[in-house]
């Protein structure tokens, strides 16, 4: 019996700040947070403790979805939990929201705070919040390969000493350090070990101290880190101090005394407090000495981000991934592979018959076998036109991800983007767009302001082809380079005045912009493959249905007859563009897949039925055309019923409007192509 | 005419008090008394008044303000006499002239808070008196070369506005550098982080979020198209308003190798 009190006593730990840390016991499954910066490594070390991988990124707001994943170290089973870069326990972005109140919410068991070794000094100040909290923390110097090469050692135990918890050396892609820090948790857990206090200097450390007494309940933090924050006015804190407080009022009037006290606002004190704090600490636990490697990686770097080089670079990559990579090979050589000899060689002919025989309904056969069979088209492009090009894509983009250049793309074409009223951030989902538009219109999500959410989903939705559509244009172009200068004439040119416009027309505040610069990495194959599969896989998860479901609503509108009639509205306008009546029903395909659309006018070509004027007027258009199925149901998911809506229709008549115009200038001019 | 700094330019007033250095007591005295007289430089009490006045009025917008004052004080007769001023039923109300005076004032009191905390690194003790007895004590056409010294701060140790003066319209250079503005910097040069402009919090809070903070080593790398500097072992890229928030304290061997 003494024994089972002595057990049970010892799992009941009695945290430092009066709070009880609730420690692993056989039934509960402790919960393990990892915290820290963006680009430090969090998601690998993820997986390393679980074995399920998440999506690797340099960019803002990729985890935002919070990734949980079960991890086995020793005997016991742990819930992981990734959470979405942070920098401060202050949030500034919404990731940060996410982040604090996972920690705050969830009382991890442990918190393992990963920080670039290399940047201890920048990244200790975190540390030192998140051990004012009380939870139970251990520090993670990741990457430490990198800081060795600049000569940087630690002395690990002397950290331990002054930070009072555990600290460990890791490099999470190899793996190295990984297993000392397994057993690590697994001792930290057993113990409650408080953390050294610092203690600020002295008005700073009695404001807390005073503000402390007069918080009355318990949060998932210690009451002096609730102190801390609702003297730095928090909003969300200071909501839900005001609920669970019986009494508020003293706290108000404390916070406006306080700020009286000191010449700068409290959070910039309490900044400069802890970075002092943090400078002292990491003097005394590092030592320099000699560099070891050359810096040809910081000079490709600088001829990156410089205009004069940086521009042709870009011009490089986009010749040899986009148009090299993504149009010749995944659009040219793969797709004929797989559509010619396998589909329409083999494929097709065999299922055809299947079908034929299996059911000998004509209305059946037309839907899964006819002309827009689900099988014999849906399946067929989805396979061997789509598959083929969004894997290059993904591929290609995922490469440069990895390697950091996206960033230093970001800075080069900040100023730019301001004249169309977004920052730099915003070059990762119009890159993305010329991937998946649907896919980018997600990624918008991850845009500071409204307004420059507005204006990317405008953009994306108007002048930016996706890869599928972008494949099938190429081809259309093929011996005519002069219609397709023409073509990327316009739709830049499209692009930019319409980009213009929205920024002067939609109200909101002027974005700015501020961005870290990673170190430039050679991509690891092991990380492009897994971002590229799980690229593919959510595109085929979500957006694959979607065209089955085109080709059946399809079918239904060819054996209504709504087909034919709305073909015939849409002919009108067609005639008006100066393009033949056929034209009309890859339009109306445009709608539901973009490729669809053009891949119609591919067949026409083909046939001779349309002269090199025709081609660029019809390319226009159907690049400015709306945005497809998917992406229409997008844009109302992420923008609302309203802006989605209106978008659109404001895209379909701009696309026609161009499309006239070009039509127009084009028979003035005479030109011919 | 040679003043404190090298590449100064200084008025060729002769009764400039740069020169006071040079003087015994009894002249400094006289020298003083002759600026005030020259100048109609007002009593120090009347320009507190003014001072109060100007941040109630202009920067709190209020109308008026009821001072308690007595129409029998000098300073406040004094006040009345220059137009500054206008008192009725006991509420004080600016004119026009008052307004300029009380916005300059503010101005040099706001900038000696600066040169205090900023190149004399007064921290711990810093009370709002020693900001005051030092601004008495900036004469006109001084506060400009202050201020340019300073790199034309926009806020003041509290996070309040400085006035802008003529220097910060023409931008001057000619004083030498001890503490200006990140976008100022030359490619290559470095500093200590001196502060972050705070006026605007959701920008304070981004720059600390980066890691921008007083105290830490800064380099910079590159300018255009944007600014791309270097903070211990990481970089970062910002546009030009963020720049234009972080202030940075040249390292004295910094200008140009």
């Amino acid at each position: 019996m003494r024994l089972a009190i002595k057990v049970w006593e010892k799992f009941q730990g009695e945290g430092c700040h009066g709070q009880s840390h609730s420690l692993l016991t056989e039934e509960k499954r402790g919960k393990i947070a990892i915290v820290g910066s963006p680009n430090v490594g969090k998601s690998v070390l993820f997986h390393r403790l679980t074995g399920t991988y998440v999506t690797v990124s340099n960019y803002p707001g990729t985890t935002v979805e919070v990734s949980r994943g079960k991890g086995t170290i020793g005997e016991e089973i742990f819930e992981v939990i990734d959470t979405p870069g942070m920098y401060s326990l202050l949030p500034v972005t919404e990731e940060e929201r996410v982040a604090r109140s996972i920690l705050l919410e969830e009382s991890p068991d442990i918190i393992l705070h990963v920080v670039d070794a290399k940047n201890l000094e920048r990244m200790l100040p975190l540390t030192l919040q998140l051990l004012e909290t009380g939870l139970s923390l251990v520090l993670i110097l990741n990457i430490i390969d990198e800081a060795e090469r600049l000569g940087m050692q630690f002395d690990l135990s002397l950290l331990e000493k002054r930070l009072g918890i555990p600290v460990v050396a890791t490099i999470s892609t190899t793996g190295q350090g990984i297993d000392t820090l397994k057993e690590v948790i697994l001792e930290r857990l057993k113990e409650s070990y408080c953390a050294n206090l610092f203690p600020y200097e002295e008005p700073m450390e009695n404001l807390l101290k005073e503000f402390e007494a007069k918080i009355q309940g318990d949060y998932g933090f210690s009451r002096r880190s609730l102190a801390a924050m609702l003297l730095q006015e928090d909003s969300e804190i200071s909501r839900l101090a005001r609920e669970k407080e019986r009494d508020y009022g003293p706290i108000t009037s404390a916070v406006e005394g306080a700020k009286g006290q000191f010449p700068h606002p409290i959070s910039y004190e309490l900044a400069l407090e802890r970075q002092r704090i943090a400078s002292r600490v990491v003097h005394e636990g590092t030592r320099f000495g000699p560099k070891a490697q050359g810096n040809w990686v910081e000079w490709l770097s600088r001829r990156m981000i410089s205009p004069w080089t940086g521009i042709p670079i870009l011009l490089l990559i986009l010749y040899y991934g986009i148009y090299w990579f993504v149009g010749d090979f995944g659009a040219g050589v793969l797709v004929d592979f797989l559509e010619g000899t396998i589909f329409e060689g083999n494929i097709n002919p065999w299922v055809t018959k299947l079908i034929n025989s299996l059911f000998p309904w004509k209305i059946l056969q037309e839907l899964l076998v006819g002309e827009y069979g689900a099988l014999t088209l849906g399946v067929r492009y989805a396979v061997a036109l789509i598959l083929p090009i969004v894997t290059t894509f993904f591929l290609a983009f995922s490469i440069l991800e990895d390697t950091g250049y996206l960033p230093r793309l970001s800075l080069l074409i900040d100023r730019i983007f301001k004249a169309i009223g977004l920052t730099g951030r915003a070059v990762i989902p119009m890159v993305l767009g010329l991937g998946c538009d649907t896919m980018a219109t997600m990624v918008t999500r991850t845009l500071p302001t409204r307004r420059e959410r507005i204006i990317a989903t405008l953009l994306l939705a108007l002048a930016i082809p996706c890869s599928a559509q972008l494949g099938v244009i190429l081809a259309l172009f093929e011996g005519n380079p002069l219609g397709l200068w023409i073509w990327l004439g316009v739709i830049i040119s499209v692009f930019l005045f319409v980009g213009f416009l929205s920024s002067k027309v939609i109200p909101g505040e002027r974005p700015s912009f501020y961005m870290e610069i990673p170190p430039l990495r050679l991509p690891k194959g092991s990380n492009v493959l897994i971002k590229t599969y799980s690229r593919v896989h959510w595109y085929f998860r979500e957006i694959f249905p979607l065209f089955i479901l085109a080709s059946v609503f399809i079918w239904l509108g060819q054996i209504s007859g709504l087909f034919d009639i709305v073909v015939r509205g849409l002919e009108y306008p067609i005639r008006l563009l100066g393009l033949p009546d056929k034209a009309a029903v890859s339009f109306l395909f445009g709608f539901f897949r973009r490729d669809y659309g053009a891949a119609g006018f591919y067949d026409m070509k083909k046939m001779g039925l349309l002269s090199g004027h025709q081609l660029v007027v019809a390319a226009v258009t159907l690049t400015l055309f709306v945005p497809c199925v998917a992406q229409f149901l997008m844009n109302i998911k992420e923008r609302g019923m309203r802006t989605g809506v209106g978008l659109s229709l404001f895209v379909l008549l701009f696309s026609f409007g161009t499309g006239y115009l070009i039509h127009l200038v084009l028979n003035t001019l005479g030109v011919r192509l | 005419m040679r003043g404190l700094f090298p590449n100064q330019r200084v008025s060729d007033d002769s009764l400039s008090p740069l020169r006071i250095r040079d003087s015994p007591r009894a002249r400094v005295d006289q020298t003083f008394k002759s600026m005030e007289e020259r100048e109609m430089k007002l009593p120090e009490r009347a320009e507190e008044i003014l001072e109060t006045l100007w941040m109630g009025i202009v920067e709190d917008q209020k109308n008026s303000l009821s001072l308690g004052l007595s129409e029998r004080e000098d300073a406040v007769a004094e006040l009345l006499e220059g137009g500054y001023i206008q008192v009725a039923d006991g509420d004080v109300f600016l004119e026009e002239k008052g307004r300029e005076e009380g916005e300059r004032i503010i101005r040099r009191h706001r900038l000696a808070e600066r040169l205090l905390v900023d190149v004399l690194d007064v921290k711990r003790g810093f009370t709002p008196e020693m900001g005051c007895k030092f601004e008495h004590l900036l004469h006109e056409g001084i506060d400009e070369n202050v201020c340019t010294l300073l790199g034309h701060p926009k806020i003041c140790p509290h996070g309040k506005l400085i006035p802008p003066g003529r220097c910060c319209q023409k931008s001057a250079r000619e004083v030498a550098r001890v503490v200006c503005p990140l976008k100022d910097l030359d490619v290559k040069d470095g500093g200590t982080i001196a502060y972050l402009a705070t006026n605007d919090e959701g920008r304070l809070h981004k720059l600390m979020a980066l890691g921008a903070l007083p105290g830490l080593r800064v380099t910079m790398i590159q300018k255009f198209p944007s600014y791309v500097f270097q903070v211990g072992h990481s970089q970062f890229a910002v546009d030009q308003e963020m720049a234009g928030g972080i202030y940075v304290r040249l390292e004295k061997d910094s200008n140009h190798f």
